[in-house]
Formats: structure tokens, C-alpha cells, sequence
């Protein structure tokens, strides 16, 4: 009975149970959430039922199969039963112990009964049974009288005395007749309950209303939890089409998706991925879950986390996949962000240490340099003095020995001075204090200058040639003196790794390189010439080259390198602080050009500079022309402003050893300083062992410069001189003169050749041609100094040279006295009041330029009349200004240098700084 | 007797040039400065010192009464006025003074008044040390002239 009742009951559950699993009042709402729903409204969500209304759709009507075959499907309801079950099997369990009650109540009862008829039969003794039960009532009479008998001997006495009594035998039967209608009654009462508890019991074995309500509840809860779930479920078949689904928010109809894989469905990233993702599942019967986005025209770019089991039947095969998924859009922007915001934080962090980093050490760094370069200026004045002493010292009679000691000596401090001037120049380059100067300057005359310079120093037999091409400009700006450094530089360079052969420089016009063309000089220059400027820009390419030993090719990327030089062979061979061409290089870029170098060994190098220059206004250069030329008939210069081809050869016997100091040899007086011819062959006898320098001056005859007397007189005058000579030294005053005649010049149509030599005099007689000039005119100095004890200090040094000055206390003062009188050499203190020494320099440079005073009346300077008479006058003198410098780096040499300045006197002033710069300037 | 007590002075003398030099109170600018005093002007070395002392002083003075004010210093004039000192200072030899000079004309450079101040203070001690010290020179030049003797040529290298 119980089994048919479960299959029975199973059988409603599967309509009725399913079908109220999703609640009707939530049907309002969820209409469209079940897309397994129909369209037409019924409100009944359960697919069972849908099934039963549209047996049309095939996976309607596969769900009940579904939940029956699979495990999950069934799993619930076999709980519910097995609940049931056991329930249906207390309460049998319950009614067969009340029944076994009831039984043996009956059985008690039928004992009972048996033993009253029986003593009833006995003791009413009833004939009329008897026959009926013969052999029974036999043995019943036996047995009544075997318990009589047993009975006797105990009652025998009362029984005998009562049992004839007939009151006694009624009395007694009524009792018996009570006791029987009493177990009766009893009987019928206990039939009844038994009746009425199997009638509990049917209606109690209804299990359907109670597996009803425990199903609603079950679904009521999930209802509960789901209703505003945003999630989506679903279920796949193996193919991964969709059987059924269940979506808060619907985008799509059911007849979309059902029966469809995901791929069908969507379009777009995402879709693949979560496809492969469930069959992956699938596959390997693994639930996960996974995060996957989605970008999809239905409904955009959303973030899912999906979780996917997969479903097996009752015999363990797979036969599909549960899907749930669950938009996690935000969450997964959030953490995103979150992760982004981390990451850059950490990035950001990064960066600013690094930057703190960088900016220590750029710190460090600057300060090291700032160190260095204090320290090199620290260095310079002293070690100036000893190189200077040094020189002097060798101009006194010494003996072979110590002079080959000195020599050592001093080129040794001149290596030095050198290597501490490099230094300096290279950390005001890194440092950014280095200032570029434009000024007007005449390439050919610097082409010029720097390969005479180089010619008098020469030792060796080369021929040194310049050769500009007739498209460079007379006259460019730029800033010539740092121009004329990477000239003597690369030249100097040359000639000490040429043993033999030419070194030259070359000079031509090309087109804007195209490194340049982003460059933001380039830019500046566009926009000068937009705002209006005359000013045209020109790219002049200028090589250096030689026929020297080269360089391999491994050897150059470390050329430009500080303090490299090509091989330590080489450093050890031909000395030099490794610092040159750094310097240059860096110069070259500073300036907006490129340097670079090819070489072959054995063959020689050529080192390449691309500058820009500027090219000035055409009436500056007519100026220019008729002050040239107004000093060309002066000084009888040829006039080399438009010649493009100079030659040097060799002149032996030079006052320079290697290279010389760069200021000594860079920094001459702009204008070549003609001498006598005496004196000019004084440089040649000066030196009685060299042949060369006599081969030379036969050659000089052609010059009809010789005059025999004077050779001879002028060769018997100083022999001591001669050591001076081999000695070389930078410091030492050198006058070059070019023997060459115009009319050569113009007789060649442009291309002169010549010859360079220098003079030379030793400090006597230096001193002497002093005593001489005093004596014909003294020369008026002038002091531009604020400080009262340094007037005093150097008025008294002036005094024991020999020499009276002028002084003025600031730059407006020198201006008003240079404007008065005429001096033959200012010193001028840099750092002043009212107006400074750079600027004063560069007003009374620009008078010289021009003729009047108008700038320095623009700055303000008050100038008073007479200036027109004067004009003409100093007009063609460049005036000598030396500057006067505290060793700081705000007035180094090179400012004072492309202020116009001529020469510099470190301070504090010594008496043989003074010596010399008058040697030097005053003739 | 007379020729001991002057060879007494001209050795003290010389000692003393020299410890003032192995001092640092001088370097060789004041060399060059003993070297342009000769008969035509024998003071001159006292005459530019004392020259220096009094600009030490009235400079000193500006400078300290620009530094007194706490919120606003004009370091540039501050600045002028070490200018001055340090190329005075350099000029006589004073070696010390210019010294002190270049740190005070840094911490002008960085506008800091404490390090000015300070440096003010030395600057003010080293200048009236090397007067004192000079004094004692002079005093001791002047006993070997009065003793008959010269002034001794002193070699400080």
C-alpha cells in the first residue's frame, strides 16, 4: 500500500509541485524574466506548465525529462520522497503498534469471554451443549473435574454449602451476564477506534499537500533570493544550445535564444571566449568560473563573471552545461582603475625618485665642477708665477744642465696651465656659464692668423696652406674667439701628429645640413629673419687636414672623449692633456654646428666643423671696407680680405715648443704688428746652429728686406737670446711680420704666398726699446680701478716701472678721460660701480667701430663734446685694454676676451704681471 | 753692542715676517708691496696698510649696520662692500682677510644673513689681529732703524 502511494504521489508531484515552484504573484513582474514564459501573459512561469500549454517547443518539453534524468534535476525530489518515506513509515509503524494493542486486547477479551462461558457451561451445567461436544465436553468434564478435584480440597466445605442455593447461581449469573455485556461493549469501542484511527490514517496518507507546501516553500525562498538577482541562468546542452533560460533583464526574446548556441546569438568580443570557456567546461567536467568581457552590439561593452558546471544524467553521462552569470561591469572598472591608480602611484613614485636621483647628482655634479673649475683658477695664478719665474730665470746665464732642467720646468708648468685652462673651458661649457659672443670677424684673416701663429711655432718641415672658396662671405658674426680656439686646436693637433707633408684648412659655403634643420637655432634664425632682420644665416664647412700618421678606425669614437687620447702609445709619444678635442667638440655644439672626423692611418685625418654663421648687412661691411682700408694704408697690409689661398712653409727655430699655451698664442693682438726688418732678422741670426732658418733668409732677400750691416750688428748683440728661442714659451711677446709685398699679391691675381717669421726680443730689450720710447714719448696709461688701495698699490708698482697713470675710479670715467685724451694702454678693473669694465670695454670698442659715442650715450654714459676732432684721430688704433680679474668664475678671461678686452691681468697685480703687459702692449 | 742688539732686531724681525706668513696672515702680495717701498717712499708699506685698516674699518661698519636690520638686508650692498675687502685685502697681502672674504661673499650670494653676520665677525677679528701684528712689525722696523741698522731682506720662499 505505502509503495503505490509514493509512485503515486511522485507522479502528482511532478505536475502539480513544479508547476507552483515559481509563485503566481510574482508573475507581474517577472513576465519577461523567464524567457521559457509564453508572450501571451500566463503567469504561470513553470516550464512544466508551459510545456503542457506549448508542447511545441522541444525544450519545453524535455525540462520535466530534464529534471527527471539528470541528477540535479531529480536529486530534489527524491529528498522530498525519502522525507515522505519516512514519515508514511512512522505512522505505519505507529498504526501496526496499535493494532498489535488492539489485537492482543481482542485476544485478552476472547479469553476472557472463553473462560466465562466455560465457567458458565461448568457451572450451569447445561445438558444441551454437552451432545453437541461429546468428546469435548468428555474431556471437558474431565478437565472440570480434574480443577474440581484440585478445587475440593480447598473449598469443598463453602461450595457445599452454597452450591445448592439457586440465589447463589443467579446471582451468579447475572454477574456473568454483566462482565459479558461489559467486554462487549468494550469490544465495539475498540472496533470503533480502530475504524476511526484507520480513517486518520487514510487522510493523514495524503502526502501531497504537505510535499505541496514544502515545495512552495523551497520556491518561495529561491523567488525570494532571485527576484532582484542580476544575474542570468541557464542551461545548455551539449552543444551548448540553450534549453532554458532564465535573465533579470531581458534584452532578447526566448525564441532568440532557446535552442541556440551563444555564438548564434551575439556577435562580438567576448562571445567566442565564453563559448570555448563552457565547452573547455564541458570537456573536462570541471566547474569554474571566469570573467569574461563582452562587447557586443546588444548591449555594449559589459564585464560577466560566469560560472559553468556542467550537468550529467542519471548514468553519469554529461549532457550539458549550467550556466550563471553576473554582470560585474563596475566591480571589474573599479578594480581596474583601482589597479591602474596602484600601478601609476607606484610609476609616479618610480619617477620621482629617479628624478630625485637625478637631480642629486646633477647637483653633485655641478658642484664638483663648480669645485673644479675654483680650484683650477686657485691653481692658475700660482702655478702662472712659477711657469713666469721660471722663464725669467732662463733668461739668465746658466749652464747647460740647469738650462735642460728649466726647459723641463717650464714645459712641464706650461702642460699644466694648458690642461687646468682645458678644464676650465670644458666645465664652463658643461655648466652652461660659457656665454657665446657675436662679433663681425673676416674668416680669411682668422684662417690666416691661425695658420701663421701655427707656422711660427713649427718645428718640423710641413707646409701649412689655407684655401677659402670665393663663396665665403668677407665677413660673418659669430663668436671668433672660440672659433679661433677650435681652429688652433684642431691645427695644432694636426701638426703634432704630421711628421711630414701639408696641413691646411679649407673653408667652403654649404647647404643647411640636415642636422640641423629641427634644430632651434635654425628656428631662432627663421625668426629673426621674420622679424624683419637683415641677417641671413651661412653654413660654412671647415676641415682640417693633414697628412699625418691618422687614426684607426677603432680609435675615433673615443677621440672626442674627455682625456682619451687614441692609444696610450700615443699619449705617451706625443704628450697633451686628451682634453682638445673635447673641448672643440663641445664648442662646435654649443654653437649649433657638428665636428667630425675621418682619418686613415698612414694617410692622414681630416677633421670636419658645420657652423652657422651669420652674415652681416651690406653697409656694415662698406664701414668696414673703408676702415680696412684706411688701416691697410697705414700699416702697408696687403689687402687679404677677398684673397682665398694662403701658404705657410716651415720656419725652424721658433720661439713655441708644443703648441704653446692657448691664450698666448690665441689671443694675439687682432692686428699683425709690423716691425723693422732689423728686428725681424734678429729672430733669424738669433739662432747661429740652425741652417734652416739661414736657408730662410735667403729667401728673404727676395722681400729686399736684408741690409748685411745690420745682420751682422744686430747677430753680435745677443747671443744670449738664442736660448730663449729654443726654450719657447707662450707668455713671451711675439711680434709677427709678414714679408710679403701687394704687389706681388696683386700680380697673382688673389693668390699670395708668403712667407711667416717672427721676432722675437727678449725681455732687456724689450726693456731697452721701453727706455728708448720713454725717451722719445711716454706712454699714457690708464687706470680703471674703484678700489683705493689697489691705486695705490699699483700706482707705486707703475712708479718703479717707470711709469705714470691716469686714473679713473669707474667705467663713465674712463669713458670721459679715454673721450679727453688719448692713452696707449687702459687697465680696467672688471667688477666696478656705476658702470663695469666689460661694458665700459665694449662702449669704447664701439666707438672705435664707429667714430662716435652713441652707445655709450644709450647707456647713459654723459659725454661731452670735442668728440668729432677726435674721431679721426684713434680711429684706426685699436686701443689696449687689459682687464683686471678676481679669480671668480663670474669674470673669467673669456668674457673679458669677447668683451673686447685684449689681455687679462689675474689679481692680486704683481709687479711682473705689470712688466709684462707692458712689454706686451706698450711699443 | 750696538751691532748685536741691531742683528737681535733683524733676526726677531725675520722670525716674525716669517711666522706671519707661516700664519697665513700674509701671502707674497705683501712681498711685492715691501718690494715698491724704497728711499723715495720708505712708508710706503705703512702707509698702504694703515690706508687698508681704515677701509677695513669704515667698510665693516656700513656692512654691519646693512646686516642689523633682520627682514631686510640689501645683500647687494653688503655684496659691493666684500668686494672691496676682498680686493683690498688682496692687494696688501692680507691673506686671512681675503679668505674670510670669499666665504662672506658666497654666503651673500645665497642671502644668508647668519652666514654674513658671522663672517663679519671674523672678518673684523683677522683684520684687527693682522693690525696688531703689523704693528709689532712696524714697531720692530722702527727699532732696527733707530738702532742704526736695515731693514733686512726677508725670503719668504
Amino acid at each position: 500500500m505505502v509503495c503505490e502511494m509514493e509512485t503515486d504521489q511522485i507522479e502528482e508531484m511532478d505536475v502539480e509541485v513544479l508547476s507552483s515552484m515559481w509563485p503566481e504573484n510574482v508573475g507581474t513582474e517577472a513576465d519577461k524574466q523567464f524567457n521559457v514564459e509564453k508572450p501571451a501573459g500566463d503567469l504561470d512561469t513553470l516550464k512544466e506548465v508551459t510545456i503542457e500549454e506549448k508542447p511545441t517547443i522541444a525544450d519545453l518539453t524535455r525540462l520535466p525529462e530534464l529534471m527527471n534524468s539528470t541528477q540535479q534535476g531529480s536529486s530534489q525530489l527524491t529528498n522530498l520522497v525519502k522525507q515522505w518515506e519516512y514519515m508514511q513509515d512512522n505512522a505505519v509503524r505507529l498504526l501496526r503498534e496499535e493494532l498489535k494493542n488492539l489485537n492482543r486486547q481482542r485476544e485478552e477479551a476472547e479469553a476472557k469471554e472463553l473462560k466465562i462461558i466455560e465457567e458458565y457451561k461448568f457451572e450451569s451445567n447445561e445438558p444441551e451443549n454437552v451432545p453437541v461436544l461429546d468428546e469435548t465436553s468428555d474431556l471437558f468434564r474431565r478437565f472440570r473435574q480434574k480443577k474440581r478435584d484440585a478445587l475440593v480440597d480447598s473449598k469443598k466445605i463453602e461450595i457445599y454449602e452454597e452450591f445448592d442455593t439457586v440465589a447463589y447461581w443467579k446471582q451468579k449469573a447475572l454477574n456473568l451476564e454483566k462482565m459479558l455485556e461489559a467486554s462487549t461493549e468494550r469490544e465495539r469501542r475498540l472496533v470503533e477506534k480502530l475504524s476511526e484511527s484507520l480513517k486518520t490514517m487514510e487522510s493523514q496518507s495524503a502526502p501531497v499537500q504537505e510535499l505541496t507546501q514544502n515545495l512552495e516553500r523551497a520556491e518561495g525562498f529561491l523567488h525570494f533570493i532571485l527576484q532582484n538577482a542580476p544575474i542570468v541562468m541557464g542551461h545548455q546542452d551539449k552543444d551548448l544550445r540553450y534549453l532554458f533560460i532564465y535573465n533579470k533583464y531581458p534584452s532578447l526574446r526566448e525564441q532568440d535564444i532557446l535552442g541556440k548556441t551563444d555564438v548564434e546569438i551575439f556577435h562580438g568580443g567576448g562571445v567566442k571566449e565564453s563559448q570555448d570557456f563552457k565547452r573547455e567546461v564541458l570537456e573536462k567536467g570541471k566547474a569554474s568560473k571566469r570573467e569574461i568581457t563582452f562587447t557586443t552590439d546588444l548591449f555594449g561593452s559589459k564585464t560577466f563573471l560566469i560560472y559553468v558546471e556542467p550537468v550529467y544524467n542519471k548514468a553519469g553521462e554529461k549532457i550539458g552545461i549550467n550556466y550563471m552569470g553576473m554582470e560585474v561591469t563596475e566591480q571589474v572598472d573599479k578594480r581596474e582603475k583601482m589597479a591602474k591608480l596602484r600601478e601609476d602611484n607606484a610609476v609616479r613614485k618610480a619617477m620621482e625618485s629617479e628624478l630625485n636621483k637625478t637631480i642629486h647628482i646633477t647637483e653633485e655634479t655641478m658642484r664638483a665642477k663648480q669645485m673644479l673649475a675654483t680650484m683650477s683658477h686657485e691653481i692658475r695664478s700660482p702655478l702662472s708665477g712659477v711657469v713666469g719665474m721660471a722663464e725669467i730665470l732662463s733668461t739668465t746665464r746658466l749652464d747647460k744642465e740647469q738650462r735642460q732642467l728649466l726647459n723641463v720646468m717650464i714645459s712641464s708648468g706650461d702642460l699644466v696651465l694648458q690642461l687646468i685652462n682645458d678644464i676650465l673651458d670644458l666645465s664652463k661649457v658643461e655648466s652652461g656659464v660659457m656665454k657665446l659672443e657675436a662679433t663681425k670677424f673676416r674668416p680669411r684673416e682668422v684662417v690666416k692668423h691661425v695658420l701663421q701663429t701655427a707656422a711660427a711655432s713649427l718645428k718640423k718641415s710641413l707646409t701649412l696652406e689655407g684655401n677659402i672658396a670665393d663663396d665665403v662671405p668677407i665677413e660673418v658674426v659669430g663668436d671668433v674667439l672660440r672659433i679661433r680656439q677650435i681652429l688652433t686646436n684642431l691645427i695644432s693637433n694636426a701638426i703634432k701628429f704630421t711628421h711630414e707633408g701639408n696641413v691646411g684648412i679649407k673653408l667652403q659655403v654649404i647647404s643647411e645640413p640636415s642636422f640641423a634643420r629641427d634644430n632651434t637655432l635654425t628656428a631662432d634664425t627663421e625668426e629673426q629673419e621674420q622679424n624683419g632682420l637683415t641677417e641671413t644665416s651661412v653654413w660654412i664647412c671647415c676641415d682640417v687636414w693633414d697628412t699625418g700618421i691618422g687614426i684607426p678606425e677603432n680609435a675615433i669614437p673615443c677621440l672626442f672623449k674627455k682625456y682619451m687620447q687614441a692609444s696610450a702609445d700615443h699619449a705617451r709619444k706625443y704628450g697633451g692633456t686628451g682634453l682638445g678635442l673635447a673641448i672643440c667638440k663641445q664648442l662646435v655644439e654649443l654653437m649649433g654646428g657638428q665636428l667630425t672626423v675621418t682619418s686613415r692611418v698612414n694617410e692622414g685625418s681630416t677633421f670636419t666643423f658645420i657652423l652657422p654663421y651669420k652674415v652681416g648687412t651690406s653697409d656694415d661691411y662698406s664701414d668696414d671696407q673703408d676702415e680696412f682700408s684706411d688701416m691697410a694704408d697705414h700699416q702697408s697690409e696687403p689687402d687679404d680680405t677677398a684673397e682665398g689661398y694662403f701658404q705657410f712653409k716651415p720656419l725652424l727655430g721658433s720661439i713655441y715648443s708644443n703648441g704653446g699655451p692657448g691664450i698666448g698664442n690665441d689671443f694675439l693682438p687682432h692686428k699683425v704688428m709690423l716691425t723693422s726688418p732689423i728686428k725681424l732678422m734678429n729672430s733669424f741670426v738669433a739662432d747661429p746652429s740652425n741652417n734652416t732658418g739661414q736657408s730662410e733668409m735667403l729667401q728673404l732677400e727676395n722681400g729686399g728686406y736684408v741690409d748685411e750691416s745690420k745682420l751682422e750688428t744686430s747677430s753680435g748683440h745677443c747671443p744670449e737670446s738664442a736660448h730663449q728661442y729654443e726654450n719657447g714659451n707662450g707668455r713671451c711677446f711675439s711680434k709677427e711680420s709678414e714679408s710679403c709685398s701687394s704687389s706681388q699679391a696683386s700680380s697673382e691675381g688673389g693668390t699670395l704666398e708668403m712667407e711667416s717669421e717672427l721676432t722675437v726680443s727678449s725681455h732687456r730689450e724689450e726693456e731697452k726699446a721701453e727706455t728708448d720710447l720713454k725717451e722719445t714719448s711716454k706712454p699714457k696709461i690708464l687706470l680703471v680701478e674703484d678700489n683705493k688701495i689697489n691705486i695705490m698699490v699699483a700706482k707705486s708698482m707703475m712708479k718703479q716701472l717707470g711709469h705714470t697713470m691716469d686714473i679713473a675710479n669707474n667705467g663713465v670715467e674712463a669713458i670721459t678721460a679715454i673721450n679727453h685724451s688719448s692713452y696707449d694702454l687702459v687697465l680696467m678693473d672688471v667688477c666696478m660701480p656705476v658702470l663695469d669694465g666689460l661694458k665700459a670695454t665694449r662702449l669704447i670698442r664701439s666707438y672705435e667701430e664707429t667714430g662716435n659715442w652713441n652707445a655709450a650715450i644709450e647707456a647713459g654714459v654723459d659725454i661731452k663734446t670735442l668728440e668729432n676732432e677726435q674721431v679721426c684721430v684713434r680711429s684706426t688704433n685699436r686701443l689696449p685694454i687689459i682687464a683686471m680679474t678676481a679669480n671668480t668664475l663670474a669674470e673669467s678671461s673669456e668674457e673679458c676676451y669677447a668683451n673686447g678686452m685684449d689681455s687679462f691681468i689675474s689679481k692680486p697685480v704683481t709687479l711682473q704681471k705689470l712688466r709684462e703687459c707692458l712689454q706686451q702692449y706698450l711699443h | 753692542m750696538n751691532t748685536t742688539v741691531v742683528a737681535q732686531l733683524q733676526r726677531q724681525f725675520q722670525d716674525y715676517i716669517v711666522s706671519l706668513y707661516q700664519q697665513g696672515f700674509l701671502d707674497n702680495q705683501f712681498s711685492e708691496l715691501r718690494k715698491l717701498q724704497d728711499e723715495g717712499t720708505p712708508d710706503f708699506v705703512a702707509e698702504v696698510v694703515s690706508l687698508f685698516f681704515d677701509d677695513c674699518s669704515k667698510l665693516i661698519n656700513t656692512m654691519s649696520a646693512s646686516l642689523e636690520r633682520p627682514d631686510n638686508v640689501d645683500f647687494k650692498q653688503v655684496d659691493s662692500g666684500v668686494h672691496q675687502l676682498k680686493g683690498s685685502s688682496s692687494s696688501v697681502g692680507a691673506q686671512r682677510v681675503k679668505n674670510v672674504c670669499i666665504s662672506f661673499k658666497e654666503c651673500c650670494h645665497v642671502q644668508n644673513r647668519e652666514g654674513c653676520l658671522r663672517c663679519l665677525q671674523q672678518v673684523d677679528y683677522e683684520y684687527k689681529m693682522l693690525k696688531t701684528k703689523l704693528q709689532d712689525l712696524f714697531n720692530l722696523e722702527q727699532q732696527i732703524l733707530q738702532a742704526g741698522g736695515t731693514i733686512p731682506q726677508v725670503d719668504i720662499n
